[in-house]
């Protein structure tokens, strides 16, 4: 049996899953509620997923264009989220980020200046006015940076290099998680009134992604073994823009700012496709449209030497683009011998951003289980089938805020809990079964196999028959991933922390399988070439939902949330 | 294709050596590439730490052939291939296994800093020209290789009474930001330690952000410490000065 004592134990009100923005703001907000706060992470602080994020922070703060407004913001948003967004959180989030924006400022951000002293604002894809605030291209670290700063002068404790392993339940309530120290393999049990997911995203399963190692899924899993509903696990965004030369840097994020900035995009002919697909937007139409257009370019042989399609900055003085893009700057010139003041890139498609995941309510960043909460890229909602460049940033802080709010209000008034040491045992056992284990497989096999079957069959456009092979696949997958065996010890062993990082990949991957399967339409970033049209009848009106029942996962439909009158005419097309 | 052979510290704290891996190159590749092929395909429990293989995170910190990198940006074809490839940890950090240093003493004079205080009242305008120096520091990704090759903390172990040049970088955004109001000039002499400092270099060299981190940071901020603890003419000057500022 199962002895608690035997563990290392910590105790707080509030614990948060994962130290990007979103998790950090929630910490901050919830330190001010007076709550005493834990943040897990399994990097160090402030490696986080948010340090690459590039271009900026959306917010109609209205310094430059000063025709924007919250309405307008909202309406890009819904519109660009093809109206399968939560409207309340589209509304919330064109709302609060001008504040959240001038907070970071007044935590000591420094971001880009207009002549007038005010923050600078950049043009972005599916943005009508100049809207994102910025620094350079290093917006992202700018802000976990301050953020960072911030919540470690208030005082939470951060547990570094720590991975969750499993949410700790009383009942269907959340009451804490149970993980392992990186660094020494040695079990930990967190004790918490609530939990927040700031986990971030998926995108480590497919083998052509901007995202680093942690994206695994992680926070989507916990919170679906626990019970917890997933929603639009369908779509999935891959970014028109990342590099694809050399080999070992394809997939690395070329921000869409270069865009912003003036970038044009051509094929191997020369020729400004945009013209065709979106000739009012061209290079800044959305995503889902940019990444389908060059996607089609290549499939049609007009790619580049190495599959791509060229985007070009060079025609701005050279000067300019080393202070407006420096990373993407030296990014080229030192890991592809390229230099974008003189000549263009080689860019195409690579999978960036999640816009499915933990459903939660949009006052208050609540799941479906009580004491769980989730905001950032590990929740869905704002974003619906396709984001907009420069809204995940404000997301992370607007519903990062929310979410600390909610989960300290929560466990101030929170009941004693019960843990339950059989779940602790069960998840030790699981844990180091791959060391048990005389002969097996390497996790990093299955791992790239698994994303070969992602790219392959679960990619930009998909079929029938493509999404039922995958789930074939994954079903095989899923086998060979419980006989993995892993060598060595259990001090700081990536090998056996990748083990339980495939549990994961392989339950959200089979979690957009099977939405992506029952979505007979295209819309925003789910793009089906047997279904290539919106069906606004049916999947205009209803979400798909993933829960767990048993050891299967059952799929159902919720219907989608009209847009109340008054907001209704904001998001109407123009005729 | 080609291979390179790599010789990696595998080890802990206690007791480690080389050992010579042969990896097969690839255009363009990076040795942080080569050492996710060891992970992937030889030696699955390999220790290294790395997130966002762009130069962005700051976390792949290395010794390669004796010179102090972020193994995500040193590429492959600009390293002799006659002779193995060395990959060392950080020196200056004790090892917890392999390539993974314990950095913690990082955060720790972190947190001896006084945060951002703005002015009472503040008016939040700023303008460029004021902001270039100071967005240059906050480009920092917090890579420690500054750290790691300061002879202060590698030669003479000195991590008790010094910071460090990235928290001299850190110090220095917070004084030269145009909006702050509080002074961190006593801590820069007592706690962080900065006349250790001989100023020879070695953190600017190594910058993979090419911070100019002696003659911006470090250089101007000794300046106000000389000012402030060593030349009573200026300070009284100072305080004219900001008398008649204030009215």
């Amino acid at each position: 049996m199962t002895n608690p004592a035997k563990y290392e134990t910590h105790e707080h009100d509030v614990l948060i899953i994962g130290a990007g923005g979103a998790g950090l703001r929630a910490a901050i907000e919830a330190l001010a509620a007076g709550a005493h706060v834990a943040v897990v992470s399994k990097s160090l602080l402030g490696k986080a997923h948010t340090v690459m994020a590039e271009g900026g922070i959306a917010a109609a703060m209205a310094n430059v264009d000063k025709a924007d407004s919250w309405r307008t913001h909202f309406r890009d948003t819904m519109r660009g989220g093809k109206m399968m967004n939560n409207w309340r959180m589209a509304q919330l989030h064109a709302q609060e980020s001008p504040d959240r924006v001038r907070e970071l400022e007044q935590w000591g951000a420094l971001f880009d200046r207009t002549s007038d002293g005010d923050i600078l604002q950049r043009a972005f894809g599916g943005h009508t006015f100049k809207r994102l605030c910025h620094v350079g291209d290093r917006t992202g670290l700018e802000m976990i940076r301050t953020l960072q700063d911030r919540g470690v002068q208030m005082g939470f404790d951060v547990f570094m290099e720590c991975t969750v392993i499993c949410l700790l339940t009383d009942g269907n309530r959340v009451v804490g998680a149970f993980g392992y120290w990186r660094e020494q393999g040695r079990f930990v049990v967190l004790k918490a009134k609530s939990v927040v997911i700031a986990t971030g995203g998926i995108g480590k399963a497919w083998p052509i992604t901007s995202n680093s190692w942690e994206c695994t899924g992680d926070g989507m899993a916990l919170a679906y073994e626990a019970g917890a509903d997933l929603l639009d696990m369908e779509f999935v965004q891959f970014h028109p823009t990342g590099m694809v030369w050399p080999p070992g840097v394809q997939g690395l994020l070329v921000t869409e700012a270069v865009r912003g900035e003036g970038g044009i995009l051509r094929n191997k002919n020369g020729e400004r496709f945009m013209e065709k697909y979106d000739p009012k937007r061209m290079e800044l139409s959305t995503r889902d449209l940019v990444a389908r257009s060059i996607y089609t370019e290549v499939k049609e042989g007009r790619g580049t030497e190495h599959g791509g399609a060229y985007l070009d900055i060079s025609h701005k003085p050279a000067e300019y683009v080393k202070k407006k893009l420096p990373s993407m700057y030296h990014q080229f010139k030192e890991l592809a011998d390229v230099d974008i003041t003189k000549g263009p890139m080689e860019v195409g498609p690579t999978c960036h951003y999640m816009m499915g995941g933990i459903r939660v309510e949009a006052e208050t960043a609540a799941s479906s289980l009580p004491g769980l909460f989730a905001a950032g890229e590990a929740a869905a909602g704002l974003h619906g089938a396709n984001r907009l460049g420069g809204n995940s940033l404000s997301d992370l802080v607007v519903f990062g805020r929310r979410a600390g709010q909610a989960a300290a209000a929560f466990a101030a008034k929170a009941s004693p809990s019960t843990i339950n040491n059989a779940q602790i045992a069960e998840a030790e056992r699981a844990m180091l079964a791959p060391f048990d284990r005389g002969e097996g497989e390497n996790p990093y096999s299955v791992h790239r196999d698994l994303q070969k079957v992602m790219q392959n069959l679960v990619g930009i456009f998909r079929t029938a028959d493509d999404l039922s092979n995958a789930l074939g696949e994954l079903e095989k997958l899923k086998q060979r991933a419980a006989r993995v065996r892993v060598e060595g010890s259990r001090l700081f062993n990536p090998g056996w922390h990748l083990s339980r990082d495939l549990q994961c990949m392989l339950t959200v991957s089979e979690a957009v399988a099977r939405s992506a399967q029952a979505r007979k339409e295209s819309r925003g970033a789910h793009s089906r070439i047997d279904y290539p049209k919106l069906d606004d009848q049916l999947w205009g009106k209803q979400h798909n939902v993933i829960t767990r029942e048993g050891d299967s996962m059952k799929l159902t439909q919720v219907p989608v949330d009209p847009v109340p009158d008054g907001l209704k005419e904001l998001v109407a097309e123009e005729k | 294709m080609a291979d390179a052979i790599l010789e990696v510290f595998r080890g802990n704290q206690e007791t480690g050596s080389a050992k010579q891996y042969t990896v097969p190159i690839a255009p363009g590749m990076v040795v942080l590439d080569a050492l996710h092929y060891i992970q992937g395909h030889l030696e699955p429990d390999l220790a290294v730490r790395w997130n966002c293989k762009a130069g962005k995170c700051g976390s792949c910190s290395a010794e390669v052939n004796g010179r102090p990198r972020l193994t995500c940006k040193t590429r492959m074809d600009s390293l002799p291939t006659d002779k193995p490839i060395t990959v060392y940890p950080m020196k200056s950090f004790p090892v917890i296994k392999d390539l993974v240093t314990d950095v913690s003493w990082n955060y720790r004079v972190n947190k001896k800093i006084p945060p951002f205080t703005p002015k009472p009242n503040t008016d939040w305008k700023m303008y460029q020209e004021d902001m270039d120096r100071v967005q240059e520091f906050r480009k920092c990704i917090e890579c420690f290789l500054c750290q790691n090759v300061c002879h202060v903390v590698r030669d003479h172990h000195m991590k008790e009474q010094f910071g460090g040049p990235r928290f001299f970088v850190r110090v220095a955004s917070l004084e030269m930001h145009p909006l702050d109001n509080v002074s961190r000039v006593k801590l820069l002499k007592n706690e962080l330690g900065i006349g250790y400092c001989n100023i020879t270099k070695c953190c600017t060299e190594v910058c993979p952000e090419e911070i100019h981190i002696t003659d911006n940071a470090i250089i101007p901020l000794k300046e106000r410490v000389v000012d402030e603890y060593y030349d009573p003419i200026l300070k009284l000057v100072r305080k004219i000065r900001s008398a008649f500022k204030s009215d």
